[in-house]
């Protein structure tokens, strides 16, 4: 059952990533990569990773995507009918199955490694997921998280700068 | 919880997918969706790893991920709002300033 599930996901969450790089008009790939980022969604609630869900929908559907589907809109972007692009096709479509033969040739040959860590999926329902990522990094990674909300302030004082067209 | 290795393999199509329109598509902003799709293809094989070795760092590193995409829609979305302002489209082909 559970197997069937997975299988009807991956088949969205693929098609809809062909429609992204396929379709002719942005608005329609936007839709199809929202569609996409709900199938990792799902994956991540499959692998009891619940609180990565919610914030997958959250920051990715929600605040990115919204944030790209305004732009689209508010440029008003024509919908490109040009066919100049045929031999970029060719090699870009080369480059990637390359891209795709070689990570499968890896993960063919390589071996994973033993579980180590001390998180089980047990342990994982008992406390709650997000109180254990919760509780890592607000104590291992205390400093990470506290750069990335300088990042972010110059992330906001970039977009203002470069948007603006007289300061 | 599935196998380890078809999580990989639907990460690693959805990656292919991704440099694919990369590299073939001219729309800027389309261009830039498919960079998303890279990297939530990699996210998805930090999250299948971390919950198959027991160890949460590699979802500390998916919500750090997260973080840098958000900061680089801001930024990068501004570009191409000033670059249209400029150019009057949104074709990567149209920045040839450099090009000789």
């Amino acid at each position: 059952m559970e197997t069937l599930f997975f299988l009807i996901i991956t088949l969205v969450a693929i098609v809809s990533a062909i429609l992204v790089i396929t379709c002719k008009n942005p608005i329609n790939s936007a839709l199809s990569l929202i569609m996409t980022f709900f199938c990792l969604a799902t994956y991540y609630v499959m692998l009891d990773a619940p609180f990565m869900a919610a914030v997958q929908v959250m920051v990715y559907a929600g605040a990115i995507m919204v944030l790209i589907v305004f732009t689209i809109m508010l440029l008003n972007i024509r919908i490109d009918a040009s066919k100049k692009h045929s031999h970029k096709l060719i090699f870009g479509s080369i480059i990637g199955f390359f891209t795709l033969l070689n990570i499968a040739f890896v993960l063919m040959r390589s071996r994973a490694a033993v579980p180590t860590g001390p998180y089980s999926g047990d342990m994982i329902k008992n406390i709650g997921h997000t109180e254990l990522i919760g509780k890592e990094m607000f104590t291992n990674f205390l400093l990470p998280f506290e750069i990335t909300s300088i990042l972010l302030l110059v992330a906001i004082v970039g977009a203002v700068i470069l948007a603006k067209k007289k300061i | 919880m599935e196998n380890l290795n078809s999580y990989l393999i639907v990460s690693a199509v959805l990656f292919s997918i991704g440099t694919i329109g990369v590299l073939t598509r001219k729309n800027a902003i389309v261009m830039f969706m498919c960079i998303e799709l890279m990297l939530n293809a990699v996210n998805l094989t930090f999250v299948a790893f971390s919950r198959y070795l027991g160890n949460l760092d590699g979802q500390i590193f998916v919500f750090f991920i997260m973080t840098v995409a958000a900061a680089e829609a801001a930024v990068g979305l501004a570009l191409f709002i000033s670059f249209y302002n400029n150019k009057e489209s949104i074709d990567v082909d149209d920045a040839n300033l450099m090009k000789w």
